[in-house]
């Protein structure tokens, strides 16, 4: 994706794990939602940081890596389940063995790729197994 | 007025290399390297960290350990010599995933393996002056080593962040005073756009790194009257096993005294790390009371020297972020190969 | 079921459309790697093709639907409706209008839905519903690319999220909580493929083994190369008339007994439970209460496996096989032709191919050709009733049809 602006204007968003949570129902959103999916125009959304621990509901070792992501094949892909209820898509970090359905993970800080070697590097929010 | 370090916080990628793997693909002699650089294995990144998120999860270990706001930080400074870009700084990453922007300044610094201290001196002046409150000095590198040239036996990857303030309670350690030595000694340097850097061979070591070290290290005991019995430990720049001890036993420091700090022979020389990295391993152990003497070397040349005084509150924060041990034990060892695709020796059209 | 909030005046829930349709021409172009064609090419040939198949003339048709996914990303060319009216010759002397509908893999069942509610509301009465996708234009990693815009770019494409890698998420916890195997995955394309041997027009004309499936290259685990659908080029396009005057141009109108649509979230990590595509189940339930059957009456299915995983969920979600059996049931040979219900008698995505814009419209052709009764060695005997289930993304839309051949 070689585009700056949209990746610049969520950098809080990668970076920190900066979500929503609707006041009227409590549910939390990451990436943040400006409407709330339960109470749509009648919820209020608060802008809420997300701790960062989680578990992994499902996971694949991708061999065939989407287009910018050649250089770090294979790699482990997961949708992760934040303590905080709100579920994302994420690359998990380390040994294939040592992640399962359920493997407890925190947040890390990696390039998430790059526009070959002149354009911008992406950087944000990956996950490695909380005990490793 | 006190300045000091409220907080610190390291970092190290989890991969290794060991030093017969990579004598194994040159041909060399991996005992004799061992015994002459007292080096054994060095880390190396993930194919996906560089110097900036490095020095994010070193900051973010540092501010973790020190439970302050962000938002009282005025200045973030790293140093590196492997920042990812030539023009934008790594800085701004660093103050943005800490949550530390926008009221503050920011900027990278760069002198060969000392780029972390003139960023940690930095800011004491900004602290000291009340320009800011609190600043972050990091530094953090994934050094480079041309394949087969000396320097990759050594070059590693690692970074650390130190938090410096001025309000006595907040301090875990007191920085009584620094000095530093500077010279133009070609003794190492990269070339804008090159991937790799060259260095004078043998010519690094008397003029380069020894003259410095020693002369900066005096400078700073004769301008505080102290002489190394006054210390308990000893940190010298670490870019192999030996200079370290041999500058420590020129300047009449024992081996015991640096050896907590000694953390080269299992992570290698993590350069803008390397002084910052035996500083922190050794306030990991060290007690309240205790003082360390510190002699950061940057290719081109220069020194700075630290006297440092560790105070009560080390106890309180030491175990808030992981210890450099805890951080170097459990390492995934790899081979050459894969180590030149984690380093981008491998390159992917 | 959770999700359904269906509004009470909605034909779904028993309100009669306002007139019934029938399909009265159909055309496939041939699946496949294409290379002497371009887009334009293969929808003219479906085009033409369809119209032929029905009698009716260009002067006859009052509208045109096409689905196509991405003619931006594989050829580089927008306004992709215009382009075909222009070059099926129904624009500078008959000024049809001409309307591209884009739901990802989806975009041709939606297509066929945009037309039949065209002639349902009694706005138009001939209209052609086309499907399209040119996709080997571009090289693989292109096409890959372009595919992996279905998803959510943001927040599942910055992460290194492939199209196989979230069915293969989907493939690792239905095995998990449910005890799928690797060996019942390759069933489907080893089902599909020895479906594929029997039509024309499929890509894969080719019978493979389960050892095949299993020893072929990992994509993205459990997933191997044989677990996915190909990239291919193809067209397809159907005509349709309304009910009443449908004879008049065809001896076996099929008529349509059911449309429903349904949306879950474009991301996979925000459903309910990535096992279950709620919208399949959703859009299912739907279009059995518009036509008033339900799944035992369905004598053969369509459904979007655009990779095993997907075929074996799409059985359960939309009610052939009990949520988890999936994989037995289709190890049973229940999916098969002389089975229970086949499914996927054209070969499926996996074999007949999935140009993705096509897909949707050749699903619909299948099923027409089957209760026409003109599926050759693939013909489901005395099939009645026939459902189209065509997915976009991981399941943020679906889009059901059910046909049959009484009206």
């Amino acid at each position: 994706m070689s585009s700056v602006p949209r990746f610049w204007r969520n950098i809080g968003v990668r970076y920190n794990l900066e979500g929503t949570r609707c006041k009227e129902c409590e549910e939390y959103f990451y990436p943040p939602r400006n409407v709330c999916v339960n109470c749509r125009r009648m919820g209020e959304l608060e802008p809420y940081k997300f701790k960062g621990t989680g578990e992994i509901v499902s996971y694949t070792l991708i061999h065939t890596a989407a287009k910018g992501f050649e250089d770090q094949a294979p790699y482990t892909l997961a949708i992760i389940k934040l303590d905080e209820g709100p579920c994302l898509t994420s690359q998990v970090i380390g040994d294939i063995d040592k992640i399962q359905i359920g493997t407890r993970v925190k947040s890390v800080f990696r390039k998430l790729g790059e526009d070959g070697e002149r354009g911008m590097i992406y950087y944000g929010t990956k996950f490695v197994p909380l005990d490793p | 007025m006190t300045i000091g370090i409220v907080s610190y916080g390291a970092y190290v990628p989890r991969y290794r290399i060991k030093i017969e793997e990579i004598a194994r693909l040159w041909g060399d002699d991996a005992k004799a390297l061992k015994n002459g650089l007292m080096v054994y294995e060095k880390s190396v990144p993930d194919v996906d960290e560089d110097a900036a998120t490095i020095a994010v999860e070193a900051a973010r270990n540092a501010m973790a350990r020190s439970g302050v706001l962000p938002s009282r930080i005025g200045a973030v400074y790293t140093g590196s010599e492997s920042h990812p870009y030539a023009v934008k700084p790594t800085s701004t990453i660093v103050a943005q995933a800490i949550g530390a922007t926008p009221e503050m300044t920011a900027a990278d610094f760069e002198f060969a393996c000392k780029a972390g201290t003139a960023a940690l001196q930095v800011c004491m002046g900004l602290v000291g002056s009340g320009m800011i409150d609190l600043g972050l000095a990091i530094g953090a590198d994934v050094s480079q080593g041309a394949p087969g040239d000396a320097l990759e036996y050594t070059a590693a990857a690692g970074g650390v962040a130190c938090l410096i303030g001025r309000n006595e309670s907040e301090l875990a350690a007191i920085i009584e005073d620094t000095y530093s030595f500077t010279t133009d000694t070609p003794d190492f340097w990269r070339r804008e756009g090159m991937p790799y850097p060259e260095h004078g061979g043998r010519f690094t070591g008397e003029p380069g790194y020894f003259r410095h070290v020693t002369n900066g290290a005096k400078g700073l005991l004769e301008k505080l009257g102290t002489t190394p019995s006054d210390y308990d430990y000893g940190v010298f720049h670490q870019p192999n096993g030996k200079f370290p001890r041999k500058a420590a036993k020129m300047l009449g420091f024992t081996k015991e005294q640096i050896a907590p700090g000694l953390v080269v022979p299992k992570i290698g020389n993590t350069y803008s790390g390397s002084c910052l990295m035996g500083i922190a391993a050794t306030l990991d152990q060290a007690k309240p009371g205790d003082r360390i003497f510190a002699t950061a070397f940057g290719s081109g040349a220069g020194s700075d020297a630290f006297s440092i005084r560790v105070t009560d509150r080390i106890e309180e924060i030491r175990n808030r972020a992981p210890t450099v041990s805890e951080l170097i034990k459990n390492p995934v060892y790899i081979d050459y190969a894969r180590y030149a695709r984690h380093k981008g020796k491998i390159r992917l059209a | 079921m959770p999700g359904i909030k269906a509004r009470s005046d909605w034909p779904e829930n028993g309100v009669d459309i306002m007139r019934d349709v029938a399909i009265i021409g159909v055309k496939n172009t041939k699946f496949g790697e294409l290379w002497e064609c371009s887009l334009r090419d293969i929808v003219v040939e479906a085009g033409i093709g369809a119209i032929q198949d029905s009698s009716v003339s260009g002067k006859d048709i009052d509208a045109l639907y096409i689905g196509n996914m991405s003619g931006g990303r594989f050829i580089d060319q927008e306004h992709i409706g215009a382009l075909i009216a222009d070059y099926s010759g129904l624009s500078r002397n008959l000024h049809v209008p001409a309307t591209r509908v884009e739901a990802a893999c989806a975009s041709g069942g939606l297509a066929l839905r945009q037309a039949i509610m065209s002639v349902a509301s009694g706005y138009s009465d001939i209209v052609v519903a086309a499907g399209a996708e040119k996709m080997t234009d571009v090289g693989s990693d292109e096409a890959s690319s372009a595919l992996a815009a279905a998803a959510d770019r943001e927040w599942e494409g910055m992460a290194g999220a492939t199209f196989p890698g979230l069915y293969a998420m989907i493939a690792r916890l239905h095995m998990h909580r449910y005890g799928t195997t690797s060996e019942q995955l390759a069933e489907v394309a080893v089902k599909n493929h020895r479906n594929g041997c029997l039509n024309p027009i499929a890509q894969y004309k080719h019978a493979i083994t389960v050892d095949d499936v299993l020893n072929s290259i990992m994509v993205a685990d459990p997933l191997h190369i044989f677990d996915c659908s190909p990239i291919t080029d193809g067209a397809s396009a159907l005509v349709l008339a309304p009910a009443e005057i449908a004879r008049k141009y065809s001896d076996t109108p099929i008529y349509i007994k059911a449309i429903a649509q349904a949306s879950d979230t474009i991301a996979l990590h925000d459903r309910r439970d990535i096992t279950t595509l709620d919208a399949s189940v959703v859009a299912a339930k739907r279009a059995y209460s518009m036509a008033k059957l339900a799944p035992e009456d369905i004598d053969l299915v369509e459904v979007h496996d655009c990779f095993t995983i997907a075929e074996i969920c799409a059985i359960e979600d939309l009610g052939f096989a009990e949520k988890g059996k999936g994989g037995v049931v289709t190890e049973n040979g229940e999916t098969a032709i002389g089975g229970r219900i086949p499914v996927n008698t054209s070969g499926g995505l996996k074999a007949c191919g999935h140009p993705v814009g096509a897909t949707g419209i050749k699903q619909a052709v299948e099923i027409v050709t089957q209760l026409r009764g003109d599926a050759g060695k693939r013909q489901v005997e005395g099939a009645e009733y026939g459902m189209t289930h065509n997915v976009g993304g991981s399941g943020a839309t679906a889009v059901i049809h059910i046909l049959s051949r009484e009206r």
